[in-house]
């Protein structure tokens, strides 16, 4: 029995959301008198991926095929389940995300394992294996009670809080056979842009609505994002629009965000917004119409013209550096 | 052509959630019911796909018998048959048995989805289908077109989108800006009705997840105002009430 853990990569650095997966999974691993390992795949250096013992790991299991370079979430599946397999891994844990939601259950059907999408906080084992997930887009929670005998969780950002400690964890090579039926898909090309915070990582979320009028005025918020480490949303009719790009529509049926901060410009707060934002920590709202809902949902609120505020908070903030 | 498109029903996004049974059901009253919002592009998408390459459009739900308006809403919308897997879906993995076992039997040349149930929101059907299946799955799939055996389409990636090539048959999880969602018109609302909606018994499926009970997150305090000509205090608060700067 133990448990396993799988780090997305950035760029060969594990993201945050990864190193609150590995914390989770290495609190269970205490809990449970068992030891936490972690897989890795793709390209990494082995200090950056030892660094997962400070959060509890004692072992990285670092696939690094070439035919991995590239996100695959078929192939990453069969890697997953052959990692469980050679460590007799019971409980799987990933951070929330596409190529996790999309590996985990592939892995899942290979396994006749269970998969709970969603986990906020850590299991209850005192009576079985329950964990709470959250359900109808963060309008409420579900708790579960998990019974296969491989259980793959996958938790939403703030499940729990990463600490780092001291620990270095083994990195060692894996690499299992890979199949061709995993590689029917061609990548043609990718639109990316580059040098931009991820969205779904960011503690901070700046983002604007119809109320900033245009694409041409949409300035002032990309500063005030600029001065505080920020990464950029909006909503779905900014999106539908084409003043932002689409990867940036925050929502029911866009992006979900849970960041520390999220500052709504110029957004009514309708009720299908509102569910891609209400998992963050502090909300802020800033709309010239003092009865706009999203007043109701903020924990801060200011009644002005976006375009007379924004610049004065980014003054403000850079002022306070 | 023949293409599978799987649908939830789903309360309406704007349902106020709430609980009974000791927080063990949910609280149907008063509630609207749709078909899932994501499911629902991958309808517009099917239907605009018929008419271009012809064939079949089957609409699969897994549910129990208060799906059916959704289910005749989506043959009004243009869909040509329908499969209802008598059920109450206890979770992710004996749903995605059920679309499985139902597509084993249809030889479908493409099975659309939405990317995420908006009840559940796991977004991991597509894929345990795919993988049962034995055919590759992607998502969230936001372009798609057909050309003879192959599928060329675009899956959003963060911070932007990917194109792909891949053989059929595939399992697909659709989002926006795949196609625009469609209104019935009164033609179709009239032949769905005589439309077949078959309804067939769940297969037998290991029990892996079961449900203990629901909660509701702690209300939200109050707001708290800054009037606009100070609104650089803002910063301040969240530095030193809030610490999140
Ligand atoms: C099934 C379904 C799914 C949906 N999914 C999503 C989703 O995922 N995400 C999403 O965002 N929406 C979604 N919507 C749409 C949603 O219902 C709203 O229509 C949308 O969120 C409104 O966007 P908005 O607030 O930018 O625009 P508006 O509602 O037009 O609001 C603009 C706001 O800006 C304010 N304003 C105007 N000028 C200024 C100014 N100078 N300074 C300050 N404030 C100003 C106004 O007072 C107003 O409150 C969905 C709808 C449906 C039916
Ligand atoms: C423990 C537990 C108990 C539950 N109890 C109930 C209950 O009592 N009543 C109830 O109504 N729901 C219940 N559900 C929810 C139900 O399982 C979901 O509606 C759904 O069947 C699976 O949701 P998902 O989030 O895994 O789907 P996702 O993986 O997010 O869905 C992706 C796509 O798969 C397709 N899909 C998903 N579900 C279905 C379906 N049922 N039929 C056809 N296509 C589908 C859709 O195209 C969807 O867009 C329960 C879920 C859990 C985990």
């Amino acid at each position: 029995m133990s448990i396993l853990i799988f780090v997305e990569l950035d760029n060969g650095s594990i993201k945050k959301t990864s190193l609150e997966a590995v914390a989770y999974g290495a609190e269970i691993a205490k809990v449970k008198g068992t030891t936490a390992t972690v897989l890795a795949i793709g390209n990494a250096e082995a200090s950056e991926l030892a660094s997962a013992g400070a959060y509890g790991a004692s072992k990285v299991l670092h696939a690094n095929a070439s035919e991995l370079a590239t996100e695959n979430a078929m192939a990453y599946a069969s890697v997953l389940a052959a990692a469980v397999q050679q460590e007799g891994a019971e409980v799987v844990i990933l951070p929330k995300s596409g190529l996790c939601d999309s590996m985990g259950a592939r892995a899942a059907a290979k396994l006749g394992a269970s998969i709970v999408s969603g986990v906020t906080e850590l299991p209850d084992l005192t009576d079985g294996f329950k964990v709470k997930r959250s359900i109808y887009t963060g309008k409420a929670f579900a708790t579960v009670a998990v019974k296969g005998a491989i259980k793959i969780l996958g938790i939403k950002k703030n499940a729990i809080e990463a600490i780092a400690g001291s620990g270095s964890a083994e990195v060692v090579g894996f690499s299992p056979a890979l199949g061709g039926g995993d590689f029917v898909a061609k990548v043609i090309s990718q639109e990316k842009a580059s040098g931009e915070l991820s969205l779904t990582e960011a503690d901070i979320v700046v983002s604007g609505g119809r109320g900033m009028k245009g694409p041409e005025h949409w300035q002032p918020l990309l500063d005030l994002a600029q001065s505080l480490g920020a990464a950029t949303g909006c909503s779905k009719p900014v999106s539908d629009l084409d003043w932002r790009p689409h990867h940036e529509h925050i929502g029911q049926t866009g992006i979900k965000v849970a960041p520390n901060l999220y500052i709504a410009c110029g957004i009514s707060g309708a009720i299908q917004h509102l569910a891609g934002v209400n998992s963050s920590k502090v909300i802020v709202a800033i709309n010239k119409d003092p009865e706009a809902p999203f007043f109701k949902a903020a924990d801060y609120g200011i009644v002005g013209d976006v375009f007379d505020i924004l610049p004065r908070l980014t003054k403000a903030v850079k002022e306070s550096k | 052509m023949k293409i599978l498109v799987c649908i939830t029903n789903v309360p309406d996004t704007t349902a106020k959630i709430s609980f009974t049974d000791n927080d063990t059901k949910f609280n149907k009253a008063g509630v609207q019911y749709i078909i899932g919002p994501y499911d629902d592009y991958a309808l517009a998408r099917a239907v605009e796909l018929k008419e271009k390459l012809g064939g079949t459009i089957t609409v699969l739900n897994v549910g129990e018998a208060e799906s059916d308006p959704q289910i005749r809403k989506a043959l009004a919308i243009g869909a040509d048959d329908a499969i209802r897997v008598n059920c109450d879906p206890q979770d992710s993995y004996f749903t995605a048995a059920q679309i499985a076992a139902i597509a084993k039997d249809g030889s479908y040349d493409l099975i659309l989805m939405g990317r995420e149930s908006i009840d559940f929101n796991s977004g991991v059907v597509h894929s345990l289908v795919g993988e049962m299946l034995g055919i590759p799955s992607f998502s969230p799939v936001m372009k798609l077109d057909i050309e003879g055996s192959t599928a060329k389409f675009a899956r959003e990636i963060e911070g932007g989108k990917e194109n792909l090539e891949a053989p059929l048959p595939l399992v697909l999880g659709c989002q926006e800006p795949i196609a625009e969602w469609k209104i019935p018109n009164m033609r179709g609302i009239m032949t769905a009705r005589t439309k077949p909606l078959k309804v067939v018994e769940p297969v037998a499926v290991d029990e892996l997840a079961t449900l203990d009970k629901y909660t509701l997150p702690a209300p939200k305090g109050a707001c708290k105002m800054i009037p606009a000509d100070q609104a650089e205090t803002l910063i301040s608060l969240l530095k030193t009430e809030a610490k999140v700067l």
